[in-house]
């Protein structure tokens, strides 16, 4: 463990990694990297990296676990042993259970599942390196694989953290952070909608601090919104200029 | 975690809500009576039963001795497991913990830990090498709706009637000795779960609101009204405005709630 610095934030407000407030972390994202699934994507969110597979519509299985009247989503949120600083057992642990069930939760109100009866979609979502808030660069991820799946969607889902460090509120906290700061709010957004789709917290914030957090979370998701927009045209720019040579 | 309601029943409990009412009599953001029963399995350092209308849960807590984890040595270990027992509903099944069970454990353990309500530091009996492990086992034994507000409530409880055993060490031996001090507690957080239906917030959502509600929404509030944990539930979503309506009815409902408590 390393010690641990005196402040996350100094007077400037720039944080320990040389971000302001405000800031995100890069991103790059990439839709379409898995030959074999029916979609795909790939981001890089800071040093998370994070790889997302869907397969389907395709027959549920097991079968008595399919919907008359909806396609079922599942998800599974896993991270590799290697994926953090100590290894991680490759079991499924609480946490990335409950992760699971919040991502699936967070993506369904995106899909038109009423179109699909009886179908089942899965989600993989693999994380191979996290350096924190690597739930929402999942969602990111995962809404863009679905995306590309050709499923029909109401909007994408794109996710941001903000949180609080000394006594700022700031946005997309990494690991350091998250760990030594004193609360982390992740949220999802459906940009069109002006509707969230996950939202959870952990540490102490007053209400004024959470309303800040809130909105700047929302703000971040805006960011992001335009960038998933361009990868997925990106992958039918390079589709089409195949085709005309 | 549903059972069969019909259409009709659906809609009726949608249209009372459209008109601010609630299918048991209810104002929108009122909570069901609820009743604390403490200390009574004697077996356990601690134990609370609660019942917020028919939903009836105990919590149990026991105290064991054990090793710190390795990033927090000056630490005692809290670990929140929950149980949704087969006879407390038709929709429970028997074996290993599925996601509602462990997102439940989760929920209550984020509220306790993020508001720093047991004196970890408290627990230490030798520093990297020994200390206490507080087990809080949820067990629900009656699901009628808002398993989490119940839940939490009655962890809060159990702690609160919990008693840690005296020691002493000797020879680097850890000797309990006769009588029980109170486990040292810092706050006593309390989760307010909401339900969103026909784009309205129903506080405390019995089972039959929770089959119809698109999402829900849990805070804890810690002692002094400040927020220290969040859980969005279900596929549907909020817009950012509800969310902060639900921050302030949260804060309201929780400073009730404690008043009845005198927490």
């Amino acid at each position: 463990m390393s010690e641990k610095p005196e402040k996350l934030i100094d007077k400037k407000g720039v944080r320990l990694d040389g971000r302001k407030a405000d800031e995100l972390r890069p991103i790059k994202l990439e839709v379409g990297v898995l030959p074999n699934a029916d979609g795909s994507a790939y981001i890089e969110h800071g040093k998370n990296k994070i790889l997302v597979g869907v397969f389907g519509p395709k027959e549920m299985h097991p079968k008595h676990l399919s919907q008359p009247d909806r396609m079922v989503l599942r998800c599974r949120y896993h991270m590799a042993p290697f994926s953090v600083q100590e290894r991680k057992s490759p079991a499924p642990s609480r946490r990335e259970v409950e992760l699971s069930k919040v991502i699936r939760e967070a993506l369904e109100p995106s899909v038109f599942t009423d179109l699909y009866p009886r179908a089942g979609i899965d989600v993989y979502i693999e994380v191979l390196q996290a350096d924190g808030g690597t739930r929402c660069a999942a969602i990111t991820a995962a809404s863009l694989a679905i995306a590309d799946a050709g499923i029909p969607m109401r909007d994408l889902v794109v996710a941001c953290a903000a949180g609080k460090i000394d006594d700022t509120v700031v946005l997309d906290l990494y690991d350091a952070e998250d760990k030594l700061g004193a609360a982390d709010v992740p949220v999802a957004l459906m940009p069109n909608f002006n509707a969230v789709t996950l939202l959870q917290m952990d540490g102490i914030l007053k209400p004024a601090e959470f309303e800040t957090a809130v909105n700047m979370a929302v703000e971040g998701c805006k960011k992001i919104y335009p960038m998933q927009k361009e990868a997925l045209r990106t992958k039918y720019m390079t589709v089409k200029e195949e085709v005309e040579e | 975690m549903s059972t069969m309601l019909t259409r009709v029943r659906q809609k009726q409990i949608g249209q009372m809500i459209d008109a601010g009412k609630r299918m048991d009599g209810r104002g929108l953001t009122d909570y069901r009576e609820f009743t604390i029963e403490e200390g009574l399995i004697e077996r356990a350092e601690g134990s609370a039963r609660i019942r917020l209308g028919k939903t009836d849960i105990l919590v149990g807590v026991k105290i064991e001795t054990g090793e710190p984890f390795p990033d927090t040595p000056n630490d005692g270990v809290l670990t929140v497991n929950a149980e949704l027992v087969p006879l407390a509903s038709s929709t429970f099944e028997p074996g290993p913990p599925d996601e509602n069970s462990i997102e439940l454990a989760r929920i209550v353990d984020r509220g306790i830990r993020e508001s720093k309500a047991v004196r970890s530091d408290k627990l230490v009996i030798e520093a990297g090498k020994k200390v206490f492990v507080v087990f809080v086992d949820v067990y629900v034994l009656n699901h009628d709706g808002n398993l989490i507000d119940a839940s939490a409530l009655a962890a809060v409880a159990a702690l609160v009637n919990t008693k840690m055993p005296n020691y002493e060490v000797k020879d680097g031996e850890v000797k309990i000795k006769a009588g029980y001090s109170p486990l040292p507690l810092n706050s006593h957080p309390i989760t307010v779960t909401m339900g969103k239906i026909n784009d309205k917030l129903v506080v405390d959502p019995g089972i039959e609101e929770e089959q119809v509600m698109d999402a829900r929404i849990s805070m804890a509030i810690n002692d002094d009204g400040n927020i220290c944990a969040i859980q969005k539930g279900c596929a549907g979503y909020f817009t950012p405005q509800q969310i902060l309506e639900a921050s302030k009815i949260a804060k309201e409902k929780a400073a009730e709630i404690r008043k009845k408590l005198d927490w």
